[in-house]
């Protein structure tokens, strides 16, 4: 008769916890933030066909770091339950908390039930009527929810990105000084990110019903350019909603 | 959460079933409904310069009553495209709600839109499947119309109970005052019109369908309630203002005023 060997829970957890952490921090980070008008993503991502950030329902935003075929199927789902809860009650009815609650329960059940940690961390986001209503739920490998209103970093180096970034942050910046913040937090000092390196995506207020648009490298480039002599005060009122460059110009 | 393999991909009506809603109703084996349904009556697709329009009278009837008078039958299906219905009014804008749903889950799921003739051929297996509550009444008869991005076209698709689809090259009406909107954009249809011409035809051929059948609404200025009417080109779905359609009833109303007097 074979006997299993005795492995202490706490080692347990601990080991899984440590694998789904280094494979996590393998790839590349990721920075979503409040501006004015909404919610903006922003993602190290040099692919312009996998994408990391992705349109859930009308208000809200999926976005996941780590192992892509893991995170991408947690992206259907997540668009198959809130289009399921939308036609069987109302539009209205969806919203990012109960569906970060189903990717929690999910993801905190596979790490306790299954061999291998999910190696992914997620971001359910979505966009509210105002400033000050937009919510940000960042969701871990062991389903822990963190539940943001202003910024959050998933991935690698998290804690120092989100520094630099806190550095920055303003209270209703307009989209260009916010992506410059996540972008040069995301770079850090040595290096440079550029429009081809990333991957940006909004969830603004001002677009309708479905409050989502990938934001295409050129006007990356265009918002990445910094405005006629840096400002480093908030923006008064009134200058607040510059016109953003047309992307098609370019 | 479903597994990879046991995933319903794109669809949104396999992802229902899955979770074990049908979609469609289930035909009932028993004759005619013993109540009255209520129908939806005259829509419209109009290719010109820009793309289609697309317009549909706002009446529905049950018997010989009148059910609703401010019935939408035009409705986006996505960003470039429309689909208008008629025929029983319940499952048609069941029909409706689904279709747009399923265009969407899809574009989400996949990351980019289907192509417009899949998007018709979509809509093709939504009719086919209301067939058995077409036998006992039901019948729902869409048309859809969109600007085919890939080509730089307008293109309009219509379709018979059984899920049969056909595209038509400039025009179409269906509905029980189909015939006579048919008739009366054949005799004024030219190709490239602008689109003030494409909206005044519209409105022309849904009066003149109003004037013959009267299960077709016509008009209200009483109550301010005008048909709809949407244009699709390259910039998107887009609802006519009512103060425009208001207006091209007005010189419809005085062209036809003019035409009684000197008869």
């Amino acid at each position: 008769m074979s006997m299993p060997f005795y492995v202490a829970p706490e080692q347990f957890m601990k080991d899984k916890a440590d694998f789904a952490r280094k494979n996590i921090a393998r790839g590349r980070p990721l920075v979503a933030t409040v501006y004015v008008d909404g919610i903006v993503i922003c993602a190290e991502n040099t692919s312009r066909s996998l994408h990391k950030v992705s349109e859930i329902y009308d208000q809200i935003a999926f976005a996941g770091v780590g192992r892509y075929n893991e995170f991408d199927q947690l992206r259907r789902s997540g668009v198959q339950y809130a289009d399921i809860k939308g036609y069987q009650y109302s539009r209205e009815d969806v919203d990012a908390r109960s569906l970060a609650n189903l990717y929690a329960q999910y993801m905190g059940n596979v790490f306790t039930h299954e061999m291998k940690p999910l190696e992914v961390e997620i971001l359910v986001a979505e966009v509210g009527a105002g400033p000050g209503q937009d919510q940000l739920f960042h969701i871990l490998y062991d389903g822990s929810v963190v539940d943001e209103d202003r910024m959050t970093v998933l991935g690698g180096e998290a804690e120092s990105i989100a520094r630099r970034l806190e550095e920055r942050f303003q209270v209703g910046w307009d989209l260009g000084a916010a992506l410059r913040a996540a972008s040069s937090a995301l770079s850090g000092d040595e290096r440079q990110l550029g429009a081809s390196d990333l991957e940006v995506a909004v969830l603004a207020r001002t677009n309708g019903r479905r409050a989502f648009r990938r934001v295409e490298p050129p006007e990356i480039e265009a918002l990445l350019a910094p405005p006629d002599g840096e400002r480093s005060e908030p923006v008064p009122d009134g200058e607040r909603n510059e016109p953003v460059p047309d992307a098609g110009a370019g | 959460m479903f597994s990879p393999t046991e995933s319903p991909g794109p669809s949104f009506t396999d992802v229902l079933r899955k979770v074990g809603h049908e979609p469609f109703a289930v035909a009932q084996p028993s004759g005619p409904p013993p109540f009255e349904i209520r129908h939806g009556t005259t829509i419209v697709a109009i290719r010109y310069a820009d793309g289609v329009l697309m317009a549909g009278d706002r009446r529905a009837t049950a018997g010989s009553s009148i059910a609703h008078r401010t019935m939408d039958k035009v409705h986006p299906a996505d960003r470039h495209s429309g689909v208008a219905i008629a025929g029983a009014a319940g499952p048609a804008m069941e029909m409706v709600k689904l279709f747009q749903l399923q265009l969407e889950h899809y574009e989400k799921v996949e990351g980019s839109s289907l192509s417009l003739e899949g998007k018709a051929n979509q809509l093709s297996g939504m009719v086919r499947a209301n067939l058995g509550m077409a036998m006992q009444g039901f019948v729902v008869v869409p048309l859809f119309a969109g600007f085919d991005l890939r080509r730089g076209v307008g293109r309009i698709y219509t379709y018979d109970p059984t899920g049969g689809r056909y595209e038509e090259t400039d025009f179409h009406a269906d509905g029980s005052g189909g015939r006579d909107a048919r008739t009366t954009i054949k005799l004024g249809w030219k190709p490239d019109m602008d689109r003030p011409a494409a909206i005044e035809l519209a409105v022309r051929a849904l009066w003149q369908a109003a004037d013959e059948d009267s299960a077709t609404g016509g008009p209200d200025a009483i109550r301010k309630i005008y048909p709809t009417v949407a244009t699709i080109t390259a910039a998107g779905f887009e609802r006519v203002e009512e103060s425009e359609v208001a207006e091209a009833f007005g010189t419809v109303v005085a062209t036809l005023s003019e035409a009684e007097v000197q008869s």
